[in-house]
């Protein structure tokens, strides 16, 4: 058993304390690092993936899991960055330019639609940003000039100083970049200053407000930072599927990014990285499954859909705190053993709390 | 002038009254005591004072400035702080973490310097530690600093909520009924830190309070509330043997 044994402020502040953690994160950007030389092609460009859908799964957890503040809209998020980011390539914008300002014109929209969220919250701000969504899909269905309709429009290769970072193992490294850019600045963002007053206003609006948190100002800035980074993860699925089409943000990834921060763990970074992975591989070892399963389920349609459903019912019953509430308790179990109480992690009684001072 | 002055206040919520014509001064340095029956009003008057109602009449004023006019998130800025009377703390969160977040009215460093854990950024959350820890070492909680409040028994929560209005460094504190639910050890305890709270630190207290043993040991005048206006105003032994006060707390 650990106990932390801190001798100035700053040791609080450290996120990797221990020789442990060392090891843990080196071995893990050392596998990260060397995955592309061991892994066969078709696994790479899925890492690849996963990357991307971590990066967008960590904008939704702002939103969602800081503030409490649901979004079935988050595809149209992914769609105005990848738009936009392939209309400035194809206009000349460098890169690294071009997917600045595709975060930041995205958060800008963010912020548009987080003014609704200021005054409705819960299922009403479901609707709202699922409505967002489905007009968005239209827009750019529809708006042929610009966006070429539903053929689409093909995505230049993404080139950083003249070097062509398209090919597959380049790929790879870009996209594992910003996803630690991304994490880090969330990391830091989340656990100072800001991220408390998000969690603030999730946990009560009264007390947030007495102790001077404008909990407008905070509502719509966690959408515009949500909505910017779910931006920058729409940039970089451009360059993944090569070309733009309305389909690929449909619904029903706004659905998928929704069942990975719940599925990874509400309010957690570590949760939402976790949740993404589980998600985008769940496809691959469905179908790597499927020789084992009886032909009459292999063959049924939908059972993909079916599998979400079911690992996402699954785990609310028996798992709310999600994949990173698994792994706190495993952790808890291993540091604690052979002293781990059953109990250590059920909720305490919630003592009555007052709905007057919404 | 007073040092917080409410004057004629009135504030309704349709055709039901809850404060009718108001008036009294608080005193800096005091701790100012209001008892009254259940709907006497006492909480709404904290609710005005603390901006979350909109008074129908009246006004607020703390030293000259009035209250009545600022938004309820600057309501910290004005050096005002309180407690509820349910516990609203942020229960997913830590003790120290609560108390943190009662620093949100300091700068921490701006969002880019955060955001890259600048040494700015480092420095202003060390300060912030520090100031919260002398609070963590006067209420006597540091066994809990990196509990969950979710997981604490309800006695250390009220203590919690304390602690995290005393972070906003007020000038005036509104406790809403700070006592109950605590046991009577718990209830001497919080005698000790509301003198402490006065005298070391220099600031004003109001509280909202049933317990009478509570107000008599640590009020220095006491306001009984009934109806929506003032019954009696004096010491505390002068409003327990007010006749007014005793027929309405029981029914005579």
């Amino acid at each position: 058993m650990r106990f932390p044994y801190n001798t100035s402020y700053r040791d609080a502040q450290k996120l990797l304390r221990y020789r442990a953690d060392w090891l843990a994160y080196g071995l893990l950007a050392a596998v990260l690092i060397a995955a592309p030389w061991i892994l066969p092609r078709y696994y790479v460009g899925e890492a690849t993936y996963i990357f991307i859908m971590c990066v967008a799964s960590l904008g939704l957890m702002v939103v969602t899991g800081f503030t409490g503040q649901i979004s079935f809209g988050h595809a149209a998020f992914v769609a105005i960055g990848a738009y936009t980011h392939t209309l400035l390539l194809t206009a000349g914008v460098p890169f690294i330019v071009s997917i600045i300002l595709a975060g930041v014109f995205t958060g800008l929209i963010g912020l548009l639609v987080g003014l609704p969220a200021i005054r409705v919250s819960g299922l009403h701000l479901a609707m709202v940003t699922m409505a967002f969504a489905i007009i968005v899909e239209q827009i750019v269905g529809r708006w042929k000039s610009v966006t070429g309709g539903f053929t689409g429009i093909p995505v230049p290769p993404p080139r950083i100083f003249g070097f062509d970072l398209g090919a597959q193992k380049p790929f790879y490294f870009l996209c594992l970049a910003v996803l630690l850019a991304v994490l880090a600045a969330l990391v830091n963002l989340l656990r100072g200053h800001a991220g408390r007053a998000f969690v603030g206003v999730r946990d009560s609006e009264a007390a947030a407000l007495s102790l001077g948190i404008w909990i407008a100002g905070y509502k719509v800035l966690a959408f515009s930072i949500s909505a910017g980074i779910t931006g920058i993860a729409g940039a970089l699925f451009a360059h993944h599927v090569q070309f733009v089409t309305p389909e690929g943000f449909s619904l029903l990834l706004s659905l998928e990014l929704v069942i990975m921060v719940m599925i990874g763990g509400l309010g957690s970074l570590r949760g939402a990285v976790f949740g993404a992975v589980f998600i985008s591989l769940l496809p691959t070892a469905i179908s790597a499954m499927k020789p084992f399963l009886p032909d009459r389920v292999a063959g049924q349609f939908g059972l993909e859909t079916f599998v979400f459903g079911l690992v996402l019912a699954l785990f609310i019953l028996f798992e709310p705190m999600g994949l990173n509430g698994r792994w706190l308790k495993l952790k808890s179990l291993f540091s604690a053993f052979p002293l781990y109480r059953k109990d250590t992690f059920r909720r305490g009684k919630t003592y009555m709390k007052s709905e007057r001072y919404r | 002038m007073s040092y917080l002055a409410v004057e004629h206040l009135g504030l309704q919520f349709g055709g039901l009254t809850a404060i009718r014509g108001l008036s009294f001064t608080v005193e800096q340095g005091e701790v100012f005591a209001i008892i009254g029956p259940n709907g006497a009003g006492k909480t709404s008057v904290f609710n005005v004072i603390t901006r979350v109602f909109e008074p129908s009449a009246g006004r607020v004023t703390l030293r000259d400035r009035e209250i009545t006019a600022i938004p309820r998130h600057r309501i910290a800025e004005a050096g005002i702080a309180r407690t509820f009377q349910n516990i609203e703390l942020f229960e997913s969160a830590t003790v120290i973490d609560n108390l943190l977040l009662g620093r949100h009215r300091f700068s921490h460093g701006n969002p880019l310097a955060q955001a890259l854990r600048l040494p700015s950024a480092c420095r202003a959350e060390d300060h912030s530690r520090g100031k919260v820890e002398e609070i963590i070492d006067l209420l006597d909680i540091s066994p809990y600093r990196n509990s969950p409040v979710a997981g604490l028994p309800y006695g250390v929560r009220k203590v919690v909520e304390i602690a995290r209005a005393l972070a906003t460094e007020p000038e005036l504190l509104l406790l809403d009924e700070p006592a109950s639910g605590l046991n009577p050890e718990e209830t001497r305890d919080l005698a000790f830190w509301i003198d402490d709270i006065k005298n070391d630190l220099g600031i004003t207290i109001v509280m909202v309070e049933h317990d009478m043993s509570l107000v008599a040991e640590v009020a220095d005048r006491v306001l009984c509330m009934n109806m929506g206006g003032v019954l009696a105003l004096g010491s505390p032994e002068e409003v327990r043997a007010h006749p007014d006060v005793v027929a309405a707390y029981l029914g005579v």
